[in-house]
C-alpha cells in the first residue's frame, strides 16, 4: 500500500529555483530582502491599528476581545510555539508538556517580585530584574527534565514530558505557601519605563505596549534561534531527528545536543512565561494545563514543524482563532460562536492537516529528507 | 482560513447593531450596564445564574422605564485568569458603561479589576469572595455579599450547635474558596475534627475512592467539604454507595441543584451548606417567579445577589449619576434593601459586617437547597 | 505523610484500587493496539471512551432511568446492564471507526509525517469533547443505580462489593478473549503481521486497510466495557471524563509497555493500586502526581515499559 507516488521532484532541486513567494524571496538579491523584512516588520508593529483599516481591518480585529491583548495573546502563542519548534521540529523530541517551561518562568518572576511570595523580603525585585533569573530557573529546568529522560525515545518521551507538566502543575496548586496554589501571585510588577507624560509605558488599560514588547522578543528569539540552527548545533539537531544511532556514530555528541535542545526550548517557553506574568500582573494555577500544551503542539505542527515561519503562523493561529470566535453569533441560531471555538477548532485542524499534511509553511528541509525515508515514516 | 474568513464577514455588523440604543428615551437613559464574568467554559454555571438574575433586573426596569433605557453589555471571562483582561479593556473601551456586575470568580478578579480600577468603572461582586480582594486599595471594588471569614465561623457552628456532631472530616478541593474556608472551619472546631484530606479541583479528579475509604474509616458522621457542587455530588454519590451515611457539608459552592442531578435525590438529601445570604423567598417579592418566567429555570446561587447588584447601579442610574464617577460615590452612600440582603458598604468596598447573615440550607426531595435556620455565630 | 492511614486502610484501598485500575486497563488497551500497529498515539481514543460513558447513560434513559431512579430487580439489572454494555460497545466501536476514517485514513493516503496524525487526533478529541460539552450545557450527568453496591466478601476491615468484583472479573475475562483472538485467530495473526512489519504483511495478501480499521474496533470495544464500568463506579459522566481518565490510561500502557497488552493489563492495575496508596499516604491532592512521578521512575530503568514492546512482536 505505500503510495510511492508522493515524491514531486521539484524537492530535489534548491529551494530558491522553485516557484512560490519563498523562492521568489531567496532569489532577490540581498538589499530587496532587507526591504521585504522591514516592511514587514513594519506592518507587524503596526497591527495594533489594523482596525482602522477600511474595510478589511474590522475583517481581521477581534471582536469580543480586545484587538492590543488578542495580539498580545498571540505573541506569547508564537513565542512558545518558536521555542516548542526547536525541541519537536528541529531535534525531533516529542514534548506534550511545553507548558511546564512557561509555567516555571511565569512562577519564577512572581516569586522574585510578587508581595504574596514567601521571598518578597529578601527579593521583591522589579520584574526586569527578575526575568534574567527566572530564565536561568527555566533553563536549568530543561536541563533537569532533559538529562533523565534522554534514554527515552519518541512516545516514552512524549509521556514523561507530559507528566512533568502535570506535577508541575499540581505541586503548584498544592503547595500553598510556596507556589500559592489557586490563590495565585497577586500585584506582579509590569515592565518598567515612563512615558513623557510621567504614566507608566506599560499600564493596565492599553495592551499595546506589552504586543510591542513581546514582538521585540519574538525578533530577538528569531534571529537567535535562525542563527543556531545554521550552525553546527543546527546540524547535530537534524542529523539526531533523522537518525540518532548513525549521528552517534559520525561523532555527533547526541546527549549534548539534545540537552541544548531542550535548554533552549525550555528558554524561549520561559520567556512567554515572564512577559505573561509581566502583563497579567496576577498568575494562579489554573492556568497552567495540560490542554496548553497540546494547543501550542498543535499550532507549531499545523503551521509548518521545522519551520520557523511554519511555526510563527501556527502559534499565531491557534491563539488568533478561538479570539476571533469570540463575540460572534451564528446567524443561523444566534448562539455565540466562542462556546463552539474548541469545537471549530478541533475541525480546522483536522482540514488543515488533512490537506497540508506537513503543515501550511512545510519545512523544505524536512520536505527533501522526508522524501528518502518515506516507509519508514509513513506508518502504512 | 475560508472559515475563518465567512464567520467574520457574517459577524461584522452584528456586534453593532446590539449596542444601538436609539431606542433609549427618557432622562437619564443611554447608557449600559455590564456583566462581566463566564458565560461560556466550564465555569459557566455559575456566571449564568448571576447574568441572568442582572438582566433580568434591568429588563424589569426598562419596562417600568417603558423603553430600552439602559442596554444590557455581556462579557465573557470563561471564569480564567489569563483570559479576563483582555476581555476587561474590551469592557472599559466602551464609554456607554457605567457600571459592572462581576466578576464571579475571585482569580478573574485579581486579573481584571486593576483594569476597572484604572478606568474608574464601580463593580460590584455578586460572588467572588477572597478576602483579599478588598485589601489592594481599589476604590471600585463593592463586594454584595460577604467574604470567606464570615462563612467558616457559621459553618463551624451549625456542626457544633444545630448537627451536634462529634466527629468531623474535613476535605477541601484546593481552590482559593475551599481551602480557606476549610482552613476556618478546621481551627473553629479543634479537638472535633478527627482527620482531613484534600482532592484535586473541579474537572480534575472523579475517583474518589481514598477520601471515601478514609472517611469511612476515620468513623466521622459529618463530612466538612470546602469546593463546589461538581466535585461535591461525585463525592456524596461515592460515599452513599460506600455505605457511609453521615451528613456532607459545605460552603455557598455547593448550593446548586447540580449537586443532586450528579449525586440522585435520594444521597444529595440531608446534604447542608451554608450561604452568606437570605432565602430568596424570605425576601418576598416575586423574583423567584419573575425569573423562571423569564428563563424557564430556578434562580440558581447568586441570581438573587446579581439581581441587587444590577438594582443598585440602576437606582444609581435613575438618581442622575450618569458617569462612572458619580456611581461610584454614589455607590458608598447607599443603603439598599434588595431581596437578598440590605446593602452598605463599607470604605474598603465590603459589606457592612452588622448586615451579613448566615443561612443554612438543606437539600430535600426537590433535589433542591432549602433553607433550614439562620446560623448564630455569636 | 500518613503511614499509620495507609496501613490501616491498606485493604480497602487495595481493592478499590484494583477496581480502578481494571477500568484503566481496559481503556489502555486501544491505545496499545493501536500503537502495536501503527505506531501512533491515538490521541482520540480519550473520545471514544467518553461517547461510551454517554452511550449506556442515553440507552437507559429510553427506559426513563436517571440519577433517581430505585435500583431494578435482579432479573431487569441484567437486562440493563446488557443493554447498556451493547450501547456503550457500539457507541465506542463506531466512534473509532469514524475517528480512523476522518483522522487517520486520509493521512495515510498521502503518507504524512507521523506527528501529523498526532495532530489530527488532537483535532478529533477536541472537536468530539467540546461538542458533547456544548450539548450537555457542561453539566455532569448521574448514572441510574444500576447495580446497587452490596458487600458480597469481608475480609477483617477489607469490604469487597459486587461492583468490584464484577469490574475486575470483567476486566480479566476481556483481557483473555482479546489476547486469545490476537494469538489464536485468522484475525488476529493479521494484526500481529501488520505490527511486525506491515509491508511483508501486505505483500502477503494481508489487507493493511482492514486490520487498522479492525484494531480500531478492538480498543473502541474495550473502552465500550471500560466506559459502563465506569458509569456504575464514578457515578457520573462529564464531557471531560475522557481526557482526564485517558491520561492515566495512556500512562498505564506506557508504564506497562506500549504495545503490549498483558502490559497495559499490568500497568492499569498497578497504576490504579499505587495512585490509591499515594492518596492514602501523601494526600489525595497528589495522586496523579504519584503516578508520573512513578512512571518516570519505571522509564528511567526500563525505558520501553515493564513488560517491553510487543504486539506481535518478541511475545507473539
Amino acid at each position: 500500500m505505500s503510495d510511492t507516488a508522493v515524491a514531486p521532484s521539484k524537492e530535489k532541486t534548491s529551494f530558491r529555483g522553485n516557484g512560490g513567494v519563498r523562492g521568489w524571496f531567496g532569489r532577490q538579491p540581498t538589499w530587496v530582502r532587507a526591504i521585504v523584512t522591514v516592511v514587514a516588520l513594519v506592518l507587524a508593529i503596526l497591527l495594533p491599528y489594523a482596525g482602522d483599516v477600511p474595510l478589511i481591518g474590522p475583517q481581521i480585529v477581534t471582536q469580543g476581545i480586545d484587538w492590543p491583548s488578542s495580539l498580545f495573546n498571540m505573541s506569547y502563542y508564537v513565542l512558545l510555539a518558536l521555542g516548542l519548534n526547536v525541541v519537536v521540529g528541529y531535534a525531533g523530541l516529542l514534548d506534550l508538556g511545553y507548558v511546564g517551561f512557561f509555567a516555571i518562568g511565569a512562577y519564577g518572576t512572581a516569586l522574585l517580585t510578587s508581595r504574596d511570595s514567601l521571598l518578597y523580603a529578601h527579593s521583591g525585585w522589579s520584574w526586569l530584574a527578575a526575568a534574567p533569573v527566572a530564565l536561568a530557573i527555566t533553563m536549568a529546568a530543561g536541563l533537569i527534565l532533559g538529562w533523565p529522560t534522554l534514554r527515552l525515545r519518541g512516545d516514552y518521551l512524549a509521556i514523561v514530558t507530559l507528566g512533568f507538566a502535570e506535577i508541575i502543575r499540581i505541586v503548584a496548586t498544592s503547595t500553598p505557601n510556596f507556589l500559592r496554589g489557586d490563590r495565585g501571585f497577586t500585584n506582579i510588577p509590569h515592565p518598567p519605563g515612563q512615558g513623557s507624560d510621567g504614566k507608566p509605558i506599560f499600564g493596565v488599560t492599553d495592551a499595546t505596549p506589552y504586543f510591542w514588547l513581546g514582538l521585540g522578543v519574538i525578533v530577538v528569539v528569531i534571529l537567535g534561534v535562525r542563527n543556531l540552527d545554521r550552525s553546527r548545533v543546527g546540524r547535530s539537531w537534524l542529523a539526531i531527528r533523522e537518525d540518532e544511532e548513525a549521528a552517534e556514530i559520525m561523532g555527533v555528541r547526541t546527549t549534548r545536543f539534545k540537552l541544548w535542545a531542550f535548554a533552549i526550548g525550555a528558554f524561549i517557553g520561559g520567556l512567554g512565561g515572564v512577559l505573561f506574568a509581566g502583563e497579567q500582573g496576577f498568575i494562579n494555577s489554573q492556568t497552567f494545563v495540560l490542554q496548553f500544551s497540546i494547543l501550542v503542539l498543535a499550532g507549531v505542527v499545523m503551521g509548518g514543524s521545522g519551520n520557523m515561519a511554519g511555526a510563527i503562523l501556527g502559534g499565531a493561529l491557534i491563539s488568533y482563532i478561538p479570539d476571533r470566535l469570540r463575540g460572534i453569533s451564528d446567524p443561523f441560531f444566534h448562539t455565540d460562536l466562542y462556546e463552539y471555538r474548541f469545537a471549530i477548532f478541533g475541525v480546522v485542524i483536522i482540514v488543515i492537516m488533512v490537506l497540508r499534511p506537513q503543515g501550511l509553511i512545510p519545512s523544505r528541509r524536512r520536505a527533501m529528507e522526508l522524501k528518502d525515508r518515506e516507509k519508514e515514516v509513513a506508518p502504512q | 482560513m475560508a472559515i475563518i474568513g465567512l464567520i467574520a464577514g457574517a459577524a461584522a455588523c452584528n456586534k453593532d447593531t446590539s449596542s444601538s440604543s436609539d431606542t433609549a428615551s427618557g432622562s437619564n437613559c443611554g447608557y449600559k450596564l455590564a456583566y462581566f464574568g463566564a458565560l461560556t467554559g466550564s465555569a459557566a454555571n455559575l456566571g449564568v445564574n448571576i447574568e441572568q438574575g442582572f438582566e433580568l433586573a434591568i429588563n424589569q426596569y426598562n419596562k417600568t422605564k417603558g423603553s430600552d433605557c439602559i442596554t444590557v453589555a455581556k462579557f465573557d471571562s470563561q471564569g480564567a485568569a489569563e483570559v479576563a483582561p483582555g476581555v476587561a479593556r474590551n469592557l472599559v473601551a466602551d464609554k456607554k458603561i457605567l457600571g459592572i456586575v462581576g466578576p464571579p470568580f475571585s482569580g478573574e478578579s485579581e486579573a481584571a479589576d486593576p483594569i476597572f480600577e484604572a478606568a474608574g468603572i464601580p463593580t460590584i461582586t455578586p460572588s467572588a469572595t477572597r478576602v483579599s480582594l478588598s485589601a489592594n486599595g481599589w476604590k471600585t471594588f463593592h463586594r454584595a455579599v460577604a467574604n470567606d471569614d464570615a462563612q467558616g465561623p457559621a459553618a463551624a457552628a451549625y456542626i457544633k450547635d444545630n448537627l451536634k456532631a462529634t466527629k468531623v472530616f474535613i476535605a477541601d478541593d484546593q481552590s482559593a474558596y475551599g481551602a480557606g474556608l476549610a482552613d476556618v472551619v478546621k481551627s473553629k472546631l479543634g479537638a472535633l475534627v478527627v482527620a482531613s484530606d484534600k482532592t484535586e479541583g473541579d474537572g480534575k479528579q472523579t475517583d474518589f475512592s481514598a477520601l471515601v475509604q478514609k472517611v469511612t474509616s476515620s468513623g466521622a458522621t459529618a463530612l466538612f467539604y470546602g469546593g463546589y457542587y461538581t466535585n461535591a455530588g461525585v463525592i456524596r454519590k461515592q460515599l452513599t454507595s460506600a455505605g457511609w451515611k453521615g451528613t456532607l457539608l459545605g460552603g455557598d459552592g455547593m448550593k446548586d441543584p447540580g449537586l443532586s442531578k450528579a449525586s440522585g435525590v435520594a444521597a444529595a438529601v440531608g446534604t447542608v451548606v451554608t450561604c452568606p445570604c437570605s432565602p430568596p423567598e424570605a425576601a418576598g417579592g416575586t423574583f423567584v417567579n419573575d425569573y423562571k418566567a423569564q428563563w424557564n429555570v430556578d434562580a440558581g446561587t447568586y441570581s438573587d445577589v446579581a439581581f441587587d447588584a444590577a438594582n443598585i447601579l440602576l437606582q444609581g442610574i435613575d438618581a442622575g449619576n450618569t458617569t462612572p464617577e458619580k456611581l461610584n460615590t454614589y455607590l458608598s452612600t447607599i443603603n439598599y434593601k434588595g431581596i437578598a440582603n440590605t446593602y452598605k458598604f463599607t470604605s474598603t468596598g465590603e459589606l457592612d459586617p452588622t448586615l451579613i447573615k448566615v443561612w443554612a440550607f438543606k437539600f430535600d426531595q426537590s433535589g433542591d437547597a432549602k433553607s433550614d435556620v439562620e446560623i448564630k455565630t455569636s | 505523610m500518613d503511614f499509620s492511614g495507609l496501613i490501616n486502610d491498606f485493604g480497602p484501598l487495595t481493592v478499590t484500587g484494583l477496581a480502578q485500575g481494571a477500568i484503566i486497563a481496559l481503556f489502555a488497551l486501544g491505545y496499545t493496539l493501536v500503537y502495536g500497529v501503527l505506531r501512533l498515539i491515538n490521541f482520540a481514543h480519550s473520545e471514544v471512551f467518553l461517547l461510551g460513558t454517554y452511550g449506556c447513560l442515553i440507552a437507559w434513559g429510553w427506559f426513563g432511568l436517571d440519577q433517581n431512579s430505585k435500583a431494578p430487580n435482579f432479573g431487569a439489572m441484567l437486562a440493563y446492564m446488557a443493554l447498556g454494555l451493547v450501547v456503550a460497545i457500539v457507541a465506542s466501536g463506531l466512534t473509532a471507526l469514524a475517528v480512523e476514517l476522518v483522522a487517520y485514513r486520509p493521512l495515510r493516503r498521502r503518507n504524512a509525517p507521523p506527528l501529523a496524525f498526532l495532530i489530527t487526533a488532537i483535532g478529533a478529541s477536541l472537536a468530539i469533547s467540546e461538542t458533547v460539552g456544548v450539548l450537555t450545557h457542561r453539566n455532569q450527568r448521574g448514572v441510574p443505580p444500576i447495580i446497587q453496591a452490596r458487600t458480597v466478601i469481608t475480609i477483617g476491615d477489607t469490604h469487597i462489593t459486587n461492583l468490584q468484583i464484577l469490574i475486575v472479573v470483567l476486566a480479566l475475562v476481556m483481557m483473555f478473549v482479546l489476547d486469545r483472538f490476537i494469538n489464536g485467530s485468522r484475525l488476529g495473526r493479521g494484526i500481529r503481521a501488520v505490527s511486525q512489519n506491515p509491508d511483508s504483511a501486505a505483500l502477503m495478501g494481508v489487507n493493511k486497510s482492514r486490520v487498522i480499521s479492525l484494531v480500531f474496533l478492538l480498543g473502541g470495544l474495550m473502552a465500550g466495557i471500560a466506559a459502563v464500568m465506569y458509569d456504575l463506579k464514578i457515578g457520573v459522566t462529564k464531557y471531560d471524563a475522557g481526557f482526564l481518565l485517558g491520561i492515566d490510561a495512556f500512562t498505564a500502557a506506557v508504564l506497562g509497555g506500549i504495545g503490549n497488552l498483558r502490559g497495559a493489563l499490568l500497568g492499569g492495575l498497578l497504576l490504579g493500586v499505587l495512585q490509591n496508596y499515594a492518596a492514602g499516604l501523601f494526600g489525595s491532592q497528589w495522586l496523579h502526581a504519584a503516578a508520573f512521578v512513578l512512571l518516570v521512575l519505571i522509564l528511567l530503568f526500563r525505558p520501553t515499559g515493564l513488560l517491553g514492546e510487543s504486539l506481535g512482536r518478541a511475545r507473539a
